[in-house]
């Protein structure tokens, strides 16, 4: 059958993100954005809402089976709070999941627990490459089997949170194909640089690490496959890009309702109508797509991951759009830092490179 | 309630029965009818009749409401219906085998879809029943007029009731009349069918003064001016209509014969559109869908392999666009199903119904356009088909509502304006 509602189980717990989200990563977001810092009170809150202890099996520390549907929809509720926020409180899920995806009973066992158990804490992943071809299924950063091990080589970029992480997953070409490595803090030969300066989410700390002859041991190696863990970046990014354009689309409206010109709102000219209905659309469609996509990866289907980068293509090119529309409609006001939609739209630009940065 | 997307078995079956269809009843003919405009393809119109009431569905007739229908299977009335969303698939696999074929399916189309949405319970018995006659039958919509398209509210036909004969006499001139002639005149090969007029019966009242006519076929004073050469899906026949002073039976009026000064019987003659945008919007995708595995099958044909997952900059422009028309197609439809969903739930959808048709208008042009050009040469020759369906495709962003006509309805919805607010 096809569906379109959450389930009860669902809508509650999105009912609880969309809270949150509303009241408190929104709220927070533009001090954050401008002042470069993003209240540990309040990564600490939204890790409280569970979502990541939630799709951890009991016997690892967590109380749920991963969804990949329930994670978009609240992921998407997460993006619309805030982009920063949402990949703050969501980073050490970019640590669990991996494991939980490819690692062996032993890493579960060893590394989970410490993570899902208590408050939130610094791990996180390190995927995304300074290159302008990025690619995660060719990447640049090596593994090379040595005896008792592997030794890592490369540089990486966007890693968040990467001067306190306690472990990481490192992502590097094994023979050519992309495989993730569990690496510990203080361990010789991986540097982290200062924080890196992007266009937007400057609320969050993210980094540069390099490695170099970063020996580790076997036991480091997660054995699994990375395509399902790929195709879940992918939703996931997805997922957040509706929850930032849905934020700029619904600004623009109310905006669109208030403002006056000619004797009328401006919403009421088919130029800037038009403009919101084809937002509405392109949102909704992209949506559709993602939870289609995420459905596919929960049911193991053979074409979710190809799905998956359907998705996430739509994703980029929708929200750079659906952005750039609302800060058009907002005129010389959009351009203004006191109205979000700007940010919203520096956001926009960075999903086709975001992928990497969020799992659920 | 959950969020899946897989169909279910009856769907599926009805998907690879059209399959079959449009493979072998379609397909091979679709270039000759498209060369010979307004030639009639007996073979499928026929063929489509037995199928059709083999299946039991497939026409507007098979969205009557189920009460009385499996009665004496309870579980059977709990269950969600899944008429809307069968016959989503089933527009859109015969669209994928030839979109002006499938326009001249026979069962009723708008015309029975529309006593189907307004009739009383004995007009549908009286109306529908001829189609399940041996013949194919036909019937049609008439509300579009020279100075009246999508502002429906500028309708000049007038229907007056002649209180000596209990007779309505309706004076008009219509257009763009989907399978006018099939409808209305007399062909030896199919059965008596109808068209359905709109008409105002007191101009003074504006959109409440609305009404739709059934008259038959062959009813004196009403008459095929032209038939229309068209673009694209010239096998199906779109017919000028006039009426001088064409006398109908005064029980032939679909909803109630006085006018009470509001909009609500105009607002529900609009709902009809909200269950048909989405099928339209269904057949847009098949058509894209069409265009784009034929694009996909000659590229691999030369050898041309799409890399998916790959970052955009190691794309090649082919692949490139290739990747977007397939979001597009995907994305399209499941938009469709989301707004034949609702409907099947009972579910208010007039946003989703025009959305989906907004972007199918958008996306089946957009995605032939794109395959002619892609296919360079090839692409332009009428040895293949993509050229007639870049052809075909540009009327789904036409009727059914406009794209435009549509954004206005979707922004309304949207931002909670009425007609008079979003102009």
């Amino acid at each position: 059958m096809y569906g379109f509602t959450p389930t009860e189980e669902q809508k509650m717990l999105i009912d609880a993100v969309a809270r949150f989200s509303k009241s408190d990563l929104r709220t927070a977001a533009h001090a954050a954005e401008e002042h470069k810092n993003l209240a540990q009170r309040l990564v600490n809150k939204g890790w409280e809402l569970g979502l990541l202890q939630a799709s951890t099996p009991d016997i690892y520390g967590g109380f749920g089976e991963r969804s990949s549907v329930t994670g978009v929809l609240a992921a998407e509720e997460l993006g619309f709070g805030d982009l920063a926020g949402a990949i703050a409180i969501m980073t050490p899920g970019l640590f669990v999941l991996p494991i939980l995806l490819a690692g062996n009973e032993q890493q579960k066992t060893n590394y989970i627990p410490q993570v899902i158990e208590g408050s939130w804490r610094p791990f996180t992943s390190a995927l995304i490459e300074p290159s302008f071809d990025f690619d995660p299924n060719a990447l640049k950063t090596t593994a090379k089997k040595v005896d008792n091990g592997f030794v890592l080589n490369g540089v990486k970029t966007y890693v968040p949170f990467a001067n306190q992480a306690e472990a990481m997953v490192v992502y590097a070409a094994l023979d050519g194909v992309t495989k993730g490595f569990i690496v510990s803090k203080n361990i010789t030969g991986m540097e982290v640089s200062d924080r890196i300066k992007l266009m937007s989410l400057n609320a969050l700390p993210m980094y540069r690490v390099t490695f170099k002859d970063v020996k580790v041991p076997e036991t480091s190696l997660l054995e699994g496959d990375f395509e399902p863990v790929l195709a879940g970046m992918r939703v996931t990014n997805a997922a957040l890009a509706v929850g930032v354009a849905r934020a700029a689309f619904e600004y623009a409206c109310g905006y669109a309702k208030e403002r006056d010109a000619f004797g009328v709102k401006i919403a009421q000219k088919q130029a800037i109508a038009f403009m919101l209905a084809e937002m509405g659309v392109e949102i909704e469609s992209t949506r559709l797509l993602t939870w289609e996509a995420a459905w596919k990866l929960d049911m193991a289907k053979e074409d979710a991951a190809h799905d998956a980068y359907l998705a996430t293509t739509s994703a980029s090119d929708m929200v750079m759009s659906v952005t750039d529309r609302a800060v058009q409609i907002l005129g010389g006001h959009g351009y203004i830092r006191d109205h979000p939609v700007e940010m919203w739209m520096r956001n926009g630009r960075g999903f086709a490179t975001f992928t990497g940065l969020a799992i659920v | 309630m959950t969020i899946e997307f897989e169909n279910p078995k009856p769907v599926e079956q009805a998907r690879f029965l059209l399959q079959t269809v449009a493979d072998n009843m379609m397909r091979p003919v679709s270039r000759e009818m498209d060369e010979n405009e307004h030639a009639i393809p007996f073979g499928y119109v026929e063929f489509m009749n037995t199928a059709m009431k083999a299946m039991g569905s497939g026409s507007a007739g098979s969205l009557a409401p189920s009460e009385g229908k499996n009665s004496d299977d309870p579980t059977r009335a709990k269950r969600p219906s899944i008429a809307y969303q069968l016959l989503a698939n089933q527009l859109e696999m015969l669209a994928w085998g030839d979109v002006g074929m499938y326009l001249i399916t026979p069962g009723g189309g708008l015309g029975a879809a529309a006593v189907q949405a307004a009739g009383s319970p004995e007009q549908r018995e009286k109306f529908l029943a001829r189609f399940n006659g041996e013949k194919p039958t036909f019937a049609a919509m008439c509300m579009t007029e020279p100075q009246a398209g999508s502002d429906t509210s500028a309708i000049r036909t007038r229907a007056v009731l002649d209180e000596n004969t209990r007779e309505w006499v309706i004076t008009g001139e219509k257009i763009f009349v989907t399978a006018g002639d099939k409808s209305f005149n007399d062909h030896p090969e199919f059965g008596k069918g109808f068209i359905v007029v709109w008409a105002s019966i007191d101009p003074s009242a504006g959109r409440a003064g609305m009404r739709s006519f059934v008259i038959e076929a062959g009813t004196p004073g009403v008459k095929v001016t032209k038939l229309e050469s068209k673009m694209g899906i010239r096998v199906s026949d779109t017919a000028s209509i006039s009426l001088d002073g064409a006398r109908v039976p005064f029980e032939n009026i679909l909803g109630s014969p006085t006018v009470e000064r509001t909009t609500t019987g105009f607002k529900g003659a609009m709902a009809t559109f909200d269950a048909t945008r989405p099928l339209v919007a269904a057949t847009g995708v098949g058509v894209a869908r069409a265009a784009l595995e034929e694009v996909k099958k000659m590229l691999a044909d030369q050898g041309v392999t799409i890399h998916y997952g790959l970052p955009r900059q190691k794309l090649s422009s082919i692949e490139k666009d290739v990747i977007e028309m397939e979001v597009m197609v995907k994305s399209a439809w499941l938009m469709v199903m989301k707004a034949v969903w609702m409907a099947d739930n009972k579910q208010p959808n007039a946003l989703e119904s025009s959305m989906s048709k907004v972007k199918s208008g958008d996306i089946v042009t957009k995605v032939t356009q794109k395959a002619v050009e892609i296919l360079g040469p090839l692409g332009y020759d009428r040895e293949f088909l993509l050229e007639k369906w870049f052809r075909d495709a540009k009327i789904t962003d036409i009727y059914e509502g406009t794209g435009q006509i549509n954004r206005l309805v979707v922004a309304r919805q949207i931002l909670g304006y009425s007609g008079s607010e979003l102009r």
